[in-house]
């Protein structure tokens, strides 16, 4: 048998004072997906960086394909034969495809560059890949998935033997998921090793052999994916029993809370119209790029609409104004935190502060000491991890920048809270304290629009499922009723008729003559 | 846990609200180092320079520096956004010959053509803060441009002649002292009112909190609520009306309304504002830091004057001055990653691993 790809044992690794590996092990085998898989802060990212050049090693071994390895340098490590593809791949947008692939190596001689042979050469790379990109237009544009396949491509073409992806697929849709493994199952056979990062469990059990977990900077286990499920990965990965990821719990359910009728956005959503009630959770469910975070953006009013009206408690909310929808009641945390959900070169306390500012002021003055007085304590309820309110939200793991944003929007008592992927790449602890946390406000009467990718998180805590499909709503399926199957079957045909779905659009709008009248 | 959407009480964890010490948020900062490198200074010319300590050598270094004083209040907040005008020399040119024209050949009041030109710097400031925050090209662009628009219009308006027929009590206004042979001059006392109008406009109201957002992240500043086109446009106003009001007093001080008045103070009130630590990047800096950023350069003006230097001596150490800032900032952001990296692991680190590594491909 050939030679280990990647063998790293007994691992280490301290940052100053911070031990971010103790003992980290892990071996991939040839023409193997291994699954790496730990709670954020479990030292995942540090191992990563370590085989990529980034981080030397303080102790422990590392050889690659048989051979001792220690890489100061990214440039060492790549022409050692690793590949690295992030989450979200940074290229040179106003480069062409084929440029950005053999960028540094570009066919030709010194003064010249081939581009007839590049682009042969990058057409054969993706038609070895099954994939339709065109070698010669501008990166500009290309969807997340697809900018992945391009380092993809990179990688094979400088014949990488090892593959890491650090969780790819937390910004594809479905589809694109099921090309991105289509392609690592091809270069499995190929011989290659692949390590797959990812927070979604179904993936990894839907695509890989082995699976690793690691926890506070240490190596817990290794088994095949065969013979383990998920709740005995989840146990390792927490070092305790989780007893339900999604718990939600049923709430009673009251009035219509939001009425959103005949929303219309050209090229964007049309027609849409649904309710949310107290108490329930509504969740919005359908493929990346169908429309659903454009209809939220436009119900809150961070983007405009051309037709329709959002009315909630009975009252109109205006349109294109954040601050109208606020002061109606209504919060929105919207799926990228560092981008838009907070200020992340801001404090805790400002952060959190920062949409009931206004109110602490006293006689107009408003100081840090108000605000941290009003902070401190939803950051606590919240169990938010920092040393003090002062601290750059910059310096906080993903989970708790995204308690800080819901601190942030809890503060305004909201009626409506509406929140574009609740857990995206935030660990599995934080994520079941946002689902109980979520669970718990709905219980309270607060009316939840939940939108998520992630089909489990839908099923498991939403009270009903609408599913956007290219910008209209084509199914309302109520809990009891959704399966992965008819939301799935919902968010691919346009126009497809769901069987179990109970409301249908004509009785969601008799609803809403009723309370708007 | 129960009540989730009411406050909270105390109850549970408390956090303290600051990670360094009350000596070291004070003391550790950029603004405080220009403070300090101001005393420093002063203090070193006093004790060295003949002359320097009168009263005559202060007053003259307030009479020369209120202009700059004045528009780098507004500045300041324009530049923390991440925006910049550079129209405001030209502003001070524009109002300077309105004044003139309207008071001394259209025969208006001196209080009615003060009033216009303040007006006139509202709608100078409103067309660069439209075409800025609402049509949204780059301020940079914009401001070259009114820079030169604005200035066209004042030379244009009277040509290379002065106008210097101006009543004897306003212009004793703009050069009275505050008391007997004191070093203050009367004017000090807007600049003074103006800058805690200002204090209180950036640090100490919520308007403020959104301004330095908008610097940050204007696109979480939109979704927290701040209306961003509103503040921009609302900041080159007061841009524009300040750089005005300057205009009227830079008037009456030399008694003079010319086209050509305070041509290049622009980038005199930008780099007194930088060495004030503002960041040019926007979201950082401090009125304080600003004010001893403005005196720091004029006091060394003055000292280097008063010594018999060239002005362009003086020009090469104020210039050295502002690159060693920018340097020391760098290096100072530079040491506090490579602590936070330190102190962190590995956490802070993904984004910014990931980025580097995929451009250096």
């Amino acid at each position: 048998m050939a030679a280990a790809t990647l063998v790293l044992e007994d691992v280490s690794k301290s940052f100053g004072a911070v031990r971010a590996l103790r003992s980290a092990s892990l071996t991939v085998q040839p023409g193997s997906i291994h699954a790496l898989v730990g709670e954020n802060g479990a030292g995942k990212s540090t191992l990563i960086k370590i085989v990529a050049g980034v981080h030397r090693r303080d102790g422990g071994v590392f050889e690659l394909n048989g051979e001792a390895a220690d890489f100061s340098s990214t440039a060492e490590s790549k022409a050692a034969g690793v590949a690295v593809i992030y989450q979200e791949p940074t290229l040179f947008p106003d480069l062409d495809v084929s440029e950005n692939i053999f960028m540094g190596r570009q066919p030709g001689s010194t003064l010249r560059i081939d581009k007839q042979r590049m682009y042969a050469e990058a057409a054969a790379l993706f038609e070895r890949l099954g994939v339709a990109i065109d070698p010669r237009r501008p990166a500009k544009g290309l969807s997340i998935a697809d900018q992945q396949i391009l380092e993809i491509a990179k990688a094979i073409s400088l014949d990488a033997s090892l593959l890491i992806m650090d969780e790819p697929t937390a910004a594809l849709s479905g589809v694109e998921v099921e090309r991105l493994f289509t392609v690592a199952r091809q270069l499995r056979d190929e011989g290659r090793g692949i390590v797959f990062i990812s927070h979604r469990f179904e993936e990894v059990f839907d695509l890989c052999d082995t699976v690793s977990v690691m926890r506070d900077g240490e190596y817990v286990s290794t088994e095949t994916i065969a013979e383990t499920s998920v709740e005995a990965i989840v146990a390792k990965m927490v070092g305790r029993e989780v007893a339900e990821l999604f718990p939600k719990t049923p709430a009673e359910i009251g009035d219509v809370v939001l009425d959103v009728q005949g929303l219309t956005s050209p090229g964007q959503f049309r027609d849409v119209t649904f309710q949310v009630r107290a108490g329930e959770i509504v969740g919005l469910a359908g493929l990346v790029g169908a429309g659903r975070s454009e209809i939220a953006r436009a119900v809150f009013g961070v983007d405009g609409y051309s037709a329709g009206r959002v009315s909630l408690n009975g009252a109109a909310v205006a349109k294109q104004n954040p601050r109208s929808a606020i002061s109606a009641g209504i919060a929105f945390i919207p799926e990228d935190r560092r981008k838009q959900g907070l200020v992340t070169e801001g404090s805790v306390a400002r952060n959190v502060a920062g949409v009931i500012r206004t109110g602490l002021s006293r006689l107009g003055v408003l100081t840090s000491r108000a605000e941290n007085r009003a902070a401190g304590p939803w950051a606590a309820k919240l169990e938010v991890k920092t040393s003090a309110l002062d601290m750059r939200a910059a310096t906080m793991s993903g989970g708790n920048q995204q308690k800080v944003v819901i601190a942030k929007w809890l503060v305004t008592q909201p009626k409506l809270l509406i929140i574009d992927e609740p857990t995206r790449g935030i660990d599995v602890g934080t994520k079941s304290e946002v689902h109980r946390l979520l669970s718990d406000l709905a219980g309270q009467g607060m009316a939840i629009l939940m939108i998520s990718s992630e089909l489990p998180e839908v099923l498991g805590m939403a009270d009903r499922v609408l599913v956007v499909c290219e910008g209209r709503i084509t199914a309302d399926i109520a809990r009891d009723e959704a399966t992965p199957e008819n939301v799935m079957h919902a968010a691919t045909h346009r126009d497809g008729h769901v069987a179990g779905a109970t409301h249908s659009a004509a009785a969601g709008s008799a609803d809403s003559q009723e309370v708007t009248a | 846990m129960s009540t989730l959407t009411q406050a909270p009480t105390t109850e549970g964890r408390t956090y303290p609200s600051y990670s360094r010490s009350l000596a070291r948020r004070v003391l550790a900062t950029r603004e405080f180092a220009v403070i300090g490198l101001f005393v420093l200074v002063y203090v070193f010319s006093t004790a060295t320079i003949d002359n320097f300590s009168s009263p005559l050598t202060l007053y003259y270094l307030f009479l020369d520096n209120i202009p700059i004083l004045l528009i780098a209040l507004p500045m300041a907040a324009v530049i923390v956004t991440g925006e910049i005008d550079l129209s405001v020399a030209s502003i001070v040119g524009l109002s300077s010959c309105l004044v003139g024209l309207l008071h001394v050949d259209a025969g208006l009041s001196m209080g009615a053509a003060i009033g216009l030109a303040l007006l006139a710097g509202v709608v100078a400031g409103a067309f660069n803060g439209f075409l800025v925050a609402y049509v949204g090209l780059p301020s940079l662009a914009v401001t070259i441009g009114t820079l030169a628009l604005y200035r066209g219009i004042a030379e244009g308006l009277l040509g290379t002649q002065a106008k210097t027929d101006f009543p004897q009590g306003w212009k004793d206004l703009a050069t009275a002292q505050l008391g007997n042979a004191s070093p203050y001059p009367v004017v000090l006392l807007l600049v003074a009112v103006l800058a805690v109008l200002f204090a209180w406009m950036l640090h100490f109201s919520s308007f403020g909190r959104g301004i330095f957002e908008i610097g940050l992240n204007d696109e979480a500043a939109h979704f927290t609520g701040v209306n961003v086109a509103r503040t921009k446009l609302t900041l080159f106003v007061l841009s524009g009306v300040v750089s005005a009001l300057a205009g009227v007093y830079y008037t009456l001080r030399y008694g003079s309304a010319r086209g050509d008045n305070a041509t290049g103070m622009e980038l005199q009130v930008i780099a007194a504002v930088l060495l004030g630590g503002v960041s040019i990047f926007g979201g950082r800096g401090a009125l304080h830091g600003v004010l001893a950023g403005v005196l720091l350069i004029g006091v060394i003006r003055s000292a280097m004057t008063l010594e018999g230097l060239t002005v362009n001596v003086t020009n090469i150490v104020i210039g050295a001055l502002l690159v060693a800032s920018v340097i020391s900032t760098s290096l100072l952001a530079w040491f506090a990653t490579v602590r936070a990296r330190r102190a962190s692991g590995s956490r802070s680190g993904p984004t910014t691993a990931a980025g580097k590594r995929s451009l250096s491909n």
